[in-house]
């Protein structure tokens, strides 16, 4: 089981590493749509700073759904995808060893440069590890969610569209509590709450999510 | 043994074929013969277990594929249509990911000698986009000295794109397998003469009949 996590582990990043033009794709496109906001609102910084958590969030929310269409489709239209399938372990192992490899890839660069471009919001330097912590925390959910997407809407015609209309509702939770921990912490009151939360819902996905993914899977090929 | 029983396919408001009761017996092997279009791969897709039967429903050692599922993905090898090699991997690369996955041999010097057999030694650390169509099924051939050891064989059109010494190379080792008591089912549209146990299945013998107009 760990030999099946590890091998694909190994291939992902093996894969991410020479398809990195993918990878840049949705860091550029989060950096670049938290930068226009600013130009849009103006420098009023009263207005920037209340609307920064939510601005980060949602930019990051959509900067995953970008790169998750193709988290599956090489694999089905090469029939790597059949093949995998055909593993004697279960294929939750390799599935979780695909997610892990995509949100260190995507979700994590968006965390770290989180921080960075807040000095365009006036936020204050005390919130911004919270921030990139919240994006840690939130972004394997969103990942993880936008996994079972991707599986479901394989193989079908605008299948990109149906995606970020699968999963853009069902990441409405987590918007709210990352968005809510920083807004919080910018109000100064207790935000304890939406971290574990926050953590509850990533665990939930981890222990939940794959499975799905893999019924998922096992459908597409059929 | 692998049983097939009862099985029908239906694709879109068609059914390709109905009531489809086989038993492959091992020690032979099984050619899946027909036209184009007549369920040759859906049928061996059913065999594996990747897509499930509209009826009916696949043995192997008496139990039903899907309450084996790990057992059986022990016990099988298939070959599809589909290369299932990545073009950014080395042929290396390619072979030691889905071997480890799928509980072939996956260590150094397997992965070596399987190349090698297949006449890849000298590609085995480029990437695969840049070898020719041939090459590329050449590697996923690779996989099948791997599962050597594998007591099912489920093979979709292996001799595609081969040229002819590696046809015939093929042939025999498909041979020896059977020899040695595998059940060995596949499909091709090329003429390969099997000097061992062989018997035909044609999927198309079990479509409804096509009422008068």
């Amino acid at each position: 089981m760990g030999a099946v996590f590890l091998a694909m582990l190994r291939r992902e990043m093996a894969l991410a590493w020479r398809g990195r033009t993918d990878v840049l794709l949705a860091l550029s496109f989060f950096v670049v749509v938290v930068c226009l906001f600013p130009f849009g609102i103006g420098p009023e910084a009263n207005q920037l700073r209340a609307i920064a958590p939510g601005v980060v969030w949602v930019t990051a929310l959509l900067a995953s759904l970008l790169a998750l269409p193709r988290l599956f489709e090489h694999d089905l239209r090469d029939g790597t995808l059949e093949q995998l399938l055909l593993s004697p372990e279960p294929a939750v192992v390799w599935v979780l060893a695909k997610v892990a490899v995509h949100w260190l890839v995507t979700g994590v660069p968006v965390a770290l440069f989180a921080p960075l471009l807040a000095g365009l919001y006036d936020l204050q330097p005390d919130v911004l590890p919270l921030l990139a912590g919240t994006l840690l925390l939130g972004t394997p959910t969103l990942t993880l969610i936008g996994a079972i997407g991707a599986a479901l809407t394989l193989g079908v015609r605008s299948g990109a569209v149906l995606l970020a209309l699968l999963v853009l509702p069902l990441a409405v939770p987590v918007l709210i509590f990352g968005a809510g921990a920083v807004e919080a912490a910018l109000g100064g009151v207790s935000y304890a709450a939406h971290l574990a939360l926050l953590g509850a819902g990533m665990l939930a996905a981890v222990a939940l999510a794959p499975w799905a993914c893999v019924a998922a899977l096992r459908l597409a090929v059929q | 043994m692998l049983e097939a029983l009862a099985l029908t396919c239906i694709k879109g408001d068609r059914i390709l074929f109905r009531d489809l009761t086989h038993a492959f017996r091992p020690g032979v092997l099984t050619r899946v013969a027909g036209p184009n279009g007549v369920g040759k791969t859906s049928l061996l897709r059913l065999l594996c277990g990747l897509a499930q039967p509209d009826e009916g429903e696949v043995r192997w050692q008496g139990t039903p594929l899907a309450a084996q599922r790990d057992a059986w993905h022990r016990a099988v090898f298939f070959h599809g249509h589909l290369p299932a090699v990545h073009e950014l991997l080395s042929p290396r690369e390619n072979l030691r990911s889905l071997a480890a996955v799928q509980g072939l041999p996956h260590d150094g010097a397997a992965i070596d000698a399987a190349l090698a057999e297949l006449g890849l030694a000298r590609q085995r650390d480029l990437p695969v986009r840049v070898l020719s169509a041939g090459q590329r099924r050449r590697v996923a051939l690779a996989r099948l000295v791997l599962a050597q050891e594998r007591p099912v064989w489920i093979l979709d059109e292996p001799f595609t794109a081969l040229d002819a010494a590696a046809v015939a190379a093929l042939a025999r080792r498909i041979e020896a397998r059977v020899r040695d008591g595998a059940t060995v089912v596949l499909t091709t549209h090329q003429d390969v003469e099997f000097a061992c146990p062989c018997d035909t299945l044609e999927p198309g013998r079990f479509a409804p009949r096509r009422k008068a107009a």
